[in-house]
């Protein structure tokens, strides 16, 4: 089905040739069913299957037929003779042999092959000369490798030959990736083993050095490059502990009010607003993890029942296990007289082992903070007025303010964590690459290279580098300019955050909710978000006029009560399932995007939990139309305000009555305050 | 289901290297007839007939995965809406011929039961909404039977065990809705140990990253609802440099383009997201490009022979780059969206 020609000007024997084949293999088929069907092995019978497999080698029913033809012959022979069993398990590797000589490709032959030798066969150590003898003729051929590694297993081959065996492979091609993928995995085996001469320091080191042969050879090659970048990323991930960021953040002070918190004071620090006398404990990690409980995390506070916080996972049900993000609620009291009394909160994890990242990193050292509550008592009636993200409402933030709650985790995170060891390798390796000609792989690796140490991105100069990387790759490989662009936004959003100053600048403060902090990253064509680990503070965002085709993301910033998407690129509800885990969700206005459109791929179909994938709305009645506008918008408990205005197909009555069904507490809907 | 490749052979330089390869592949593109668009009416024609051309040796070789070629044809067929015209009747009554005591369907009647044939003939059912005349206890049993201790599938009875088959299990029990007949965490836990560190999946623990057992991988696992899995940007960063400079995609790293991938790797990259990191419109023509004009049927380069297979990759990619007139196709079922709501959804 591969690589034939189509008007195949064809040798004159070759058409007779395959007519014949055609002709001898309508005849060989009702002979073989017939035998499989009566269970016929005899030697003539057993014949006709070796016929057909050399003419077809996938007819994987004559395999399984050669396999009963063997256990019968088996079955038969003498046990106490080994050479018998041996003979008829030679016999059945020469036919194996024949056809994967004929075609490299069959799935049939080669099971076929590890078949027999389970049968008991003695010769492993032939099996390796042989499947060199393959690699020679195909030296990608995915079966052979799979092979090899199982005979190399079987017959306990050391992994240095084996390594000097990938060697040998790559100088003979430095664009045989399989070479490359199979010297990975030796190597992590030799170093997870510890085995002399491969510490791992000093074995990167070693390969980096390899691996720059290839890549200053053939720079287009791409082989040399992914092996590269797997050995950075073993760099950058060595030594390197979890980066922990959580909201309170160290030091901060914070004012909790009760439910009707729209108005009243206009107190100039973070006031967060709770219905439910509690209040959102989050913790950030910057791989996800599995392990947070009451007993790897321990909370000492003047606040009622903390003992036994029961921690949950931003995530999925099918996936309970492991998340990025994890909350707690700490309850507190409006009622009793401790107004302006101060709580102190401390927070430590890691005391008790238990916390493991998806890559297997534990959290080694504790980390710990502490934060200060303070409960304002509530007064005044509750406001349902309509927030509105244009005219005059907000105000510059102030930066003398004393309220640094929403900067102070900022500078924590931004600090210099980096292993000396690690900071040396890289900037190696960021000296050489700026040395290198203008090859695509060189300025990417160059990108991230300048991207891995979170605070090298703050130096306006790095900055300026990066953009010019991207900007040329741009041009450059205009093919995968998508990608680049949202590496772009990446960057874009690390430098914002990357200092109490830079980020100043976006920090607003929305007078008609009680001066809440507002972080408006709008007109700044972002395609992806990103460092929402420094936004957990964000209770209002506006992310208008971007980019933006998915929400994806916005599920850590759980302090979120009001978010404008307006003016973006999102596509179908299916986009927002990130938002279904924002609790405190009010406001959300996605106006001006492509929500209904005629765009039949929908690219987020699989990432929103739905019967689709077995996660969600499971045994509800789901309709098909609008199903991940039912179940998005279903599950946006708190959503008081939402408005749609100004996407494609989602503005007809139909449409409007079916949010209202399924957002009950809803008051505004398209800028119409919604009869009661 | 097979993930076949061509190799590029001995040549040492690269293939996307200039000035060479640009230069005389668009020369190329040049001198045969430029189309820029999809002849649905030859295609329909290609499939209805290939299946009456019993004589070529091409068919002969392909009779014992009949069930494979029925499904990529009937699907192809209803994605260009022209699935009424095949006589349903008889592709049915066909179908259960093929059923084994077991449950498991065979590739053609007489043939082995195997899995591979098993969710064809599932999805050839599902394609004529008559899943009802199936015995689903009987043939979700047989799918769950070959279920093995480390999580993994075997494909029947005798034991080749590979990603691909745990696909196949979780898309057929899920369409039949019997999810709860398997472990389905030790599966995703089995699949989970298949990925390397390039972000891709191969069929067993320590096998190569390619793109067809890719799809498998991450299709199952966004069947059962587990693509935190997968390392989404570097996965997709592997997979949106599987784009040539010709627009193709190829299935590894330094191979040619082939349209099977355009469904591989670009339905991979729709589950995860990250679609917009390839160009379409270069694929939208590379596909178009491998299309026979004169007698309908799509290749896996251009003029090369054509086949079912890659007739029906073809127009799969095309209905995942939302070309005009081919119905939207499910990236993780490979069945018509509306065919999947159907099963899926209420009304
Ligand atoms: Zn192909």
């Amino acid at each position: 089905m591969h690589g034939r020609p189509r008007n195949a000007a064809s040798k004159p024997g070759e058409e007779a040739t395959s007519a014949a084949k055609a002709f001898r293999l309508r005849s060989l088929q009702p002979q073989f069913m017939s035998n499989h069907h009566q269970k016929i092995y005899t030697q003539e019978a057993v014949q006709i299957s070796e016929e057909l497999l050399k003419i077809n080698p996938e007819a994987y029913t004559a395999w399984n037929y050669r396999k009963l033809a063997v256990e019968d012959k088996l079955s038969r022979s003498d046990d106490s003779d080994p050479s018998l069993v041996n003979l008829i398990l030679s016999e059945e590797l020469r036919v194996v042999d024949e056809v994967i000589l004929k075609n490299l490709k069959s799935y049939g032959a080669w099971y076929h092959r590890k078949w027999v030798l389970s049968k008991g066969h003695p010769s492993l150590q032939k099996e390796l000369q042989l499947v060199n003898e393959y690699q020679k003729i195909d030296s990608r051929n995915f079966h052979a490798w799979n092979y090899r590694r199982f005979v190399v297993e079987q017959t306990k081959t050391s992994e240095l030959d084996e390594l000097q065996y990938t060697t040998d492979m790559i100088y003979d091609s430095f664009s045989n990736y399989s070479a490359w993928h199979n010297r990975s995995l030796l190597l992590s085996s030799l170093v997870a083993k510890k085995a002399d001469g491969f510490m791992p320091k000093e074995t990167i080191r070693r390969e980096i050095d390899f691996v720059y042969n290839a890549l200053f050879t053939d720079e287009y090659d791409q082989s040399a490059w992914f092996y590269y970048l797997w050995l950075l990323d073993q760099t950058v991930k060595m030594e390197t502990p979890l980066r922990i960021s959580s909201w309170p953040s160290d030091g901060s002070i914070i004012i909790l009010s009760g439910p009707e918190c729209f108005n009243g004071s206009s107190s100039k620090f973070t006031t967060f607003c709770s219905e439910s006398g509690s209040f959102p404990l989050i913790l950030y990690f910057d791989q996800a993890v599995s392990g947070v409980s009451s007993s790897t995390v321990t909370v000492d506070s003047e606040l009622k029942g903390h003992e036994d916080l029961v921690w949950e996972p931003v995530s999925d049900k099918n996936s309970p296990v492991s998340s990025c993000v994890w909350v707690a609620r700490l309850e507190f009291d409006s009622t009793e007289p401790c107004f302006r009394t101060e709580n102190k909160v401390k927070v430590c994890l890691g005391k008790s082992r238990g916390i493991v990242s998806s890559r297997g990193c534990n959290l080694s050292t504790p980390y710990e903070f502490v934060f200060t509550v303070l409960i304002h008592d509530t007064v005044g009636v509750s406001q349902e007025g309509i927030v509105s993200w244009t005219g005059d409402g907000f105000d510059n933030w102030d930066a003398q303010s004393k309220d640094l709650n929403s900067l102070i985790a900022l500078d924590h995170l931004n600090a210099d964590t980096g292993v000396e060891w690690r900071k040396k390798a890289i900037k190696m390796e960021i000296e050489c690459f700026r040395r290198l000609p203008d090859s695509k792989f060189g300025k990417l690796i160059l990108a991230r290279l300048l991207m891995t140490e979170a605070n090298v991105i703050s130096d306006d100069a790095v900055y300026k580098e990066i953009l010019q990387l991207y900007n040329d790759l741009m041009a450059l490989d205009s093919t995968h300019d998508q990608y680049y662009k949202d590496e772009l936004s990446v960057a874009l959003l690390h430098k914002v955050t990357s200092s109490t100053e830079s980020l100043s600048r976006y920090l607003f403060r929305y007078r008609n909710m009680n001066n809440i902090v507002c972080l408006r990253l709008s007109n700044l064509t972002l395609s992806r978000i990103a460092a929402v680990d420094k936004l957990l503070f964000v209770q209002m965002l506006d992310l208008s006029h971007n980019e933006l085709h998915s929400a994806d993301g916005l599920e850590a910033m759980q302090l979120l009560c009001c978010l404008n998407l307006s003016h973006n690129r999102i596509r179908s509800f299916s986009a927002l399932d990130s938002l279904r885990h924002l609790k405190q969700l009010r406001v959300l206005d996605v106006t001006h995007n492509h929500i209904g459109g005629k765009h039949p791929v929908d690219t987020t179909r699989y990432l929103c939990s739905s019967p689709l994938s077995n996660s969600g709305g499971i045994g509800r009645e789901v309709p098909s139309k609008y199903w991940d506008a039912y179940l998005v918008l279903g599950d946006l408990m708190k959503l008081k305000q939402l408005d749609l205005r100004g996407n494609d197909l989602i503005a007809g009555e139909e449409f409007s009555s079916l949010v209202r069904q399924v957002v009950p507490k809803l008051v505004w809907l398209n800028g119409h305050k919604l009869a009661s | 289901m097979s993930t076949e490749e061509t190799e590029r052979g001995p040549r040492r330089t690269n293939p996307e290297s200039p000035p060479n390869y640009n230069f005389s592949s668009r020369s190329k593109l040049m001198s045969s007839t430029s189309s820029s668009q999809l002849v649905a009416d030859k295609h329909v024609r290609y499939i209805l007939m290939a299946e009456k051309k019993k004589e070529s040796l091409e068919s002969v070789v392909m009779d014992h995965l009949r069930m494979n070629g029925a499904y990529w044809g009937l699907t192809t067929l209803d994605l260009l809406d022209k699935l009424g015209t095949v006589p349903e009747d008889e592709v049915l009554s066909w179908v259960m011929t093929c059923q084994h005591e077991s449950g498991g369907f065979a590739g053609n009647t007489g043939h082995d039961p195997h899995i591979l044939y098993t969710l064809s003939a599932v999805q050839i059912l599902a394609l004529f909404d008559k899943i009802s005349i199936l015995d689903v206890g009987k043939v979700s049993s047989y799918v769950a039977g070959l279920q093995n201790e480390d999580g993994s599938f075997s494909g029947d009875i005798w034991g080749e065990i590979d990603t691909r088959f745990s696909y196949i299990a979780i898309c057929c029990l899920s369409i039949l809705k019997c999810l709860d007949k398997i472990n389905v965490e030790k599966a995703v836990a089995y699949i989970v140990s298949c990925k390397n560190l390039d972000g891709g999946f191969g069929c067993t623990p320590g096998a190569e990253s390619h793109a067809g057992q890719i799809f498998c991988c991450v299709g199952a696992l966004a069947i059962t609802g587990s693509l935190h899995h997968v390392d989404k940007d570097l996965l997709g960063w592997w997979l949106c440099e599987r784009q040539v400079k010709t627009g193709g995609l190829n299935g590894r790293p330094e191979k040619l383009p082939d349209v099977c991938y355009s469904w591989w790797v670009l339905s991979s990259l729709i589950m995860i997201d990250r679609v917009h990191w390839i160009d379409k419109a270069k694929l939208v023509k590379f596909i178009l490009d491998c299309q026979d004009l004169d007698n309908g049927g799509i290749s896996d380069r251009p003029d090369d022979a054509v086949d079912i297979f890659h007739t029906y990759f073809g127009v799969a990619g095309l209905s995942l780059l939302e070309y005009p007139g081919v119905k939207t196709i499910d990236p993780a079922y490979a069945l018509p969206v509306d065919v999947i709501n159907r099963i899926l959804f209420t009304r």
